[in-house]
């Protein structure tokens, strides 16, 4: 029930004094109200929750946790999945 | 999908659970508290990849499940009346009330709509005057801002025939209610990112310190609640017990201050009965006075229901991480996704829902009892 699905703003438009962006999801498109999302711009991906913007996708952040994890991949892969280490801290 | 397919990468995910092997030296609870969470680690075997001192238990965090079955009854009511339009999300409608579910209630002749926001009412109640356009506004803090607004949009436009059945409910007191539990077994929460997205995390930073128990905001991507998993099984080895946020791509410690101000315009906590665990105080919102024209509970007065739940069910005791669904002697045979006796197999993010969809019932697994 709480899911929210990540998407591209691919246009914005006004409706019923409300700010509306229609969303690309991986090719399929549909309409949200982004009323909630400061400033939205086209390109920008938000988290949409039953046709609402609930917060916009911070592309900096994502990068840097992935990057994160990614190197913690590299570092095991030096190590040797199996090799037992010390308790991390 | 970007955003999607790398948090669904199987290498790191197996990477994130050799390294919580490599963190965990004893036996730790953790519950993950969204029903949505639930459902992905039963879907993708998130609970099989962990080393057996990690055990997830699964939370009360699905609204469908949690609403409770008078509400239900009430819904259908509402729903029969000939002059009423009812909307729902598509998951209520196989919800059984005390006879039937809003699915059958459209067979008998109502008009039983499903919608995909609730902005869609104000259309459906526009081109329909003269009829009454009722939505069953369910959901957790993530779905109030969506909620609020077709409420006060309403108003705004100025639309007189449409109204909210609102059975809404709110985290926090739920997972205090579990640690105030004498029964209590959670040691740490993976918390709820998307009702984070719009509350943010400050309301939940009392609570580590209070309870000692961490609490870290996940998202919803295997690749998310292992690493979720990762930092709270590294608090609890390490005697830390803070707020930790895993789903920096969605989540800020403030939240959405806007979708939250829509949600204080139309909304008032107030006390909540949940499906399976009872009335929990201030654990819900009801609509405001000045809103009252939109409540459907005071323009289709009703008076008191009351409907009994089926004894056997323990889905109560599921909810709070006490027990497990193998645990229930009705799991899988008298109660199914078909025929459910309770809150958590009523909707597929229910636990015993989910345990049953994805071929749980047909193999014998250790109880929650069991592996402690």
């Amino acid at each position: 029930m709480c899911l929210a699905i990540p998407g591209k703003i691919v246009a914005l438009e006004e409706r019923s004094c409300m700010r509306m962006g229609r969303i690309d999801y991986g090719g399929i498109t549909r309409e949200a109200c982004l009323e909630y999302i400061p400033d939205p711009q086209i390109g920008d991906y938000v988290m949409v929750h039953v046709g609402f913007a609930i917060s916009k996708v911070d592309a900096e952040e994502a990068a840097r946790t992935y990057q994160y994890l990614a190197e913690m991949d590299q570092l095991d892969e030096i190590a040797g999945p199996e090799q037992p280490r010390d308790k991390t801290t | 999908m970007k955003y999607v397919d790398e948090y669904r990468d199987q290498k790191m995910a197996e990477k994130l659970a050799a390294e919580i092997r490599r963190a965990v030296t004893r036996p730790w609870a953790i519950m993950e508290v969204c029903g949505g969470q639930t459902h992905s680690i039963v879907k993708y075997g998130i609970d099989y990849l962990l080393p057996k001192e990690v055990e997830l238990v699964h939370g009360p965090g699905c609204p469908v499940c949690v609403t409770p079955l008078e509400m239900i009854d009430r819904a259908h009511a509402i729903a029969r009346r000939p002059e009423v339009i009812f909307c729902s999300f598509g998951d209520m409608l196989r919800v059984p009330g005390s006879t039937g579910d809003l699915f059958q209630v459209k067979a008998g002749g109502a008009d039983v709509r499903i919608v995909y926001s609730p902005l869609d009412c104000l259309k459906i109640a526009s081109s329909n005057p003269a009829r009454k356009v009722v939505f069953f506004a369910i959901g957790f803090e993530t779905t109030a801002p969506a909620n609020a607004m077709a409420v006060w949009q309403a108003r705004q436009q100025g639309i007189r025939n449409f109204s909210v059945l609102v059975s809404h409910v709110l985290v926090p007191p739920a997972m205090t209610g579990i640690l105030e539990s004498p029964d209590n077994r959670v040691q740490a929460f993976l918390g709820p990112g998307h009702v984070c997205a719009v509350m943010g995390y400050r309301e939940y930073e009392p609570i580590p310190p209070r309870y000692g128990t961490p609490i870290v905001i996940t998202g919803f991507e295997p690749i998310d609640l292992l690493e979720g998993t990762l930092m709270a099984v590294r608090q609890l080895e390490q005697g830390r017990a803070e707020v930790e946020n895993q789903y920096v791509r969605a989540v800020d410690a403030d939240g959405n201050t806007d979708a939250q101000k829509m949600i204080d315009r139309v909304f008032e906590v107030c006390d909540r009965a949940w499906r399976g665990i009872g009335i929990i105080p201030r654990s819900g919102y009801r609509l405001k006075d000045e809103f009252r024209d939109y409540d459907a509970e005071q323009i289709f007065q009703l008076g008191p229901i009351h409907a009994p739940e089926p004894a056997i069910c323990i889905s109560g005791q599921v909810l709070t991480g006490l027990k497990k669904p193998h645990d229930c002697p009705a799991f899988g045979k008298e109660c199914t996704p078909q025929n459910p006796l309770g809150a958590t197999m009523v909707s597929a993010e229910g636990a015993c829902a989910a345990y049953y969809n994805y071929g749980r019932h047909l193999v014998a697994l250790p109880s929650a009892m069991g592996k402690v």
